[in-house]
């Protein structure tokens, strides 16, 4: 049940209190009570400390890497990867973007066979790796919609800006839509705005007007709403999700010593896969992060109580 | 279905988050001091809020659909596709907009549009007069790399591509017609297009600007055409009073590789490559 619960909340549903929770978590829970006073002394002691970034600073290296592979690739005409991040050859494999494919078999009513390769191969490259790692280790568009984000946070802060949640089910909606259209239309308006095959194109090919669409975007999450493309919109970030429903990378909660404080909800992108954390909902002592996380390893940075951290399934505790 | 997430998105809780993010400096009392007190909502009302932003921001990217549409309904852009492009329409709608084509291109002939061409955002092309294609890569490369048959894999000899054809567009200021001749390097010294010349090197396209010529009557576009005398040939100008003046004539074998266009010394070209119709691509 908790795996078709956690499932549904890709596509948009609320995140909501255990119907049951196992005998071990409970005594864990009750162990809890009555530490109002130790949690305030963490609370204090976080707003004080350094705050470490050791896995953002390897997602952003490898995020970098990857895209710089292919600028170099073209730059020094290797032919190591080819192509952009919508489809490209790596060593001469194909590799295609799920849904940029889906939306082109939708356009002209045929299943082009290096496209089936290619989206394949994705498929069990990213189900193996992690879904919506992809989102956080390659899309240079997060990369950007973060430093918009820490923009957003200062000025929130100051109270300048203020968040505009909105209902998560639209990006499920606009899945729908956007495949819709394409199918009515023949044309590929999600394609057209793409924001990842924008940078993507942008960073191997050079900049183009392109470029201010992505503003825009940028904008709009800067001033309206936290991280909305990402959160609201984005169908491969759906897709991605729904890819890494059995991937076995996955982030890892321990009931034990965490303080329920929230530091991990306040920096993630998906906040709805951490309620969890929240004061008696977690369901056993050990659960695992649901698929709509992005596996960018920031609550496992910030969390103080090492409540949080990467697994790898059936590998043990090897990360 | 309560949760108890709606308790932190409501105003207080952008608060929160934001604190959240900057710990160190959520700290600071002076911040809160700053901030204005707003107004707090039932769930409820938060609840149709998130639907309502939810809802027009869904609507708003919808609206660009006629916007992206516009430039192709007007057939605002008439733009030569890589050889083995699909009818425009179609070839917009199936192109993936990856960019293989524009890599494996030896030369660099194809290009990206730009996002003011709407749907014709990122899909390739090429600009002739920059860079033809001339098939140096002897095996229709692009072609062979494109993943989703936006560029068709029905054609495998340069004959059969059909990329536009070639038009006489100033006719008076051929130099051919006008009984001229051409020596030196076409384009001048700083043009950057390349060409490839079998008898210098057989494999790589070598800069025109390091290719001078000597022609007693210009005949550029005809020496230089890969396809040969089926698709362009130098005849005698008829109805002329200039002694051996000659015209180039476009035959039916034009395959529109706009090769003719680059090398043409006129400022601007005496000879283009018009797109084909739609109905005479693949």
């Amino acid at each position: 049940m908790s795996f078709l619960r956690d499932f549904a909340m890709v596509f948009g549903r609320e995140p909501e209190k255990p119907k049951s929770r196992t005998d071990a978590a409970d005594v864990l829970h009750g162990r809890k009570r009555g530490r109002g006073v130790e949690i305030q002394q963490l609370i204090e002691e976080i707003a004080n400390a350094q705050t470490v970034h050791t896995w953002r600073n390897r997602r952003w290296a490898v995020l970098i890497g990857v895209n710089l592979l292919f600028t170099l690739s073209f730059w020094l005409d290797v032919q190591l990867v080819e192509g952009s991040l919508t489809a490209s050859r790596f060593l001469g494999f194909h590799m295609a973007d799920l849904y940029s494919s889906f939306l082109i078999v939708l356009a002209q009513h045929h299943v082009p066979i290096n496209l089936l390769i290619g989206a394949v191969t994705v498929l069990i490259l990213w189900g193996l790796i992690g879904g919506r790692a992809y989102c956080s280790w390659v899309c240079p568009y997060h990369l950007v919609a973060e430093w918009g984000e820490m923009l957003h946070n200062k000025l929130a802060d100051r109270g300048i800006v203020y968040d505009h949640p909105m209902h998560r089910g639209i990006r499920t909606v606009m899945w729908v839509l956007f495949a819709l259209l394409t199918l009515v239309t023949g044309q590929t308006l999600f394609l057209t705005l793409n924001p990842i095959g924008i940078l993507s194109r942008a960073t191997i090919y050079g900049p183009s007007l392109a470029l201010v669409w992505v503003l825009l975007l940028l904008a709009f999450e800067v001033v309206y709403s936290r991280r909305a493309w990402c959160r609201y919109v984005c169908p491969i970030g759906l897709t991605y999700g729904v890819m890494g429903a059995f991937a076995p990378v996955r982030i890892e909660y321990k009931l034990e010593a965490c303080a329920h404080e929230g530091e991990c909800r306040k920096v993630c992108e998906v906040p709805h896969v951490l309620d969890l954390t929240i004061k008696g909902r977690a369901e056993d002592t050990h659960v695992d992060v649901g698929p709509d996380c992005t596996r960018c390893g920031l609550c496992v940075d910030i969390c103080p109580t090492k409540s949080l951290d990467f697994k790898v399934k059936g590998l043990g505790s090897l990360l | 279905m309560t949760s108890i997430r709606e308790d932190d998105e409501t105003a207080g809780g952008s608060e929160e988050a934001s604190n959240a993010a900057v710990p160190a400096k959520s700290a600071a009392p002076k911040k809160v001091a700053k901030r204005k007190p707003r107004k707090r909502l039932s769930r409820q009302q938060q609840r149709r809020r998130q639907l309502i932003r939810a809802g027009l921001t869904g609507f708003g990217i919808l609206l660009l659909q006629p916007i992206a549409h516009w430039p192709l309904a007007r057939r605002a852009y008439a733009r030569l596709r890589p050889p083995g492009a699909r009818d425009e329409e179609h070839f917009l709608g199936a192109c993936i907009k990856c960019g293989q084509c524009v890599q494996v291109c030896p030369v660099n002939a194809i290009t990206f549009a730009d996002i003011d061409e709407g749907f014709g955002s990122a899909a390739p092309f090429i600009d002739s007069r920059a860079q033809a294609c001339d098939f140096s890569c002897d095996a229709l490369s692009c072609i062979l790399a494109c993943p989703t048959g936006a560029l068709t894999h029905s054609i495998h000899a340069r004959e059969e591509v059909a990329i536009g054809v070639a038009r006489l567009s100033r006719p008076e200021a051929c130099l051919a017609r006008a009984g001229k001749g051409f020596r030196g390097t076409t384009r001048g010294p700083d043009f950057r297009g390349r060409l490839r010349d079998e008898a210098v090197d057989r494999w790589n396209a070598i800069p025109l600007a390091e290719h001078p010529y000597d022609r007693d009557v210009c005949d550029l576009c005809v020496l230089e055409c890969p396809i040969g005398d089926t698709a362009i040939r130098l005849e005698p100008l008829a109805d002329s009073d200039v002694p051996g003046a000659m015209t180039p004539v476009v035959r039916d074998g034009c395959v529109g590789c706009g090769v003719c266009e680059m090398i043409c010394p006129e400022e601007p070209t005496c000879i283009v490559v018009d797109p084909f119709g739609e109905e005479a691509r693949r």
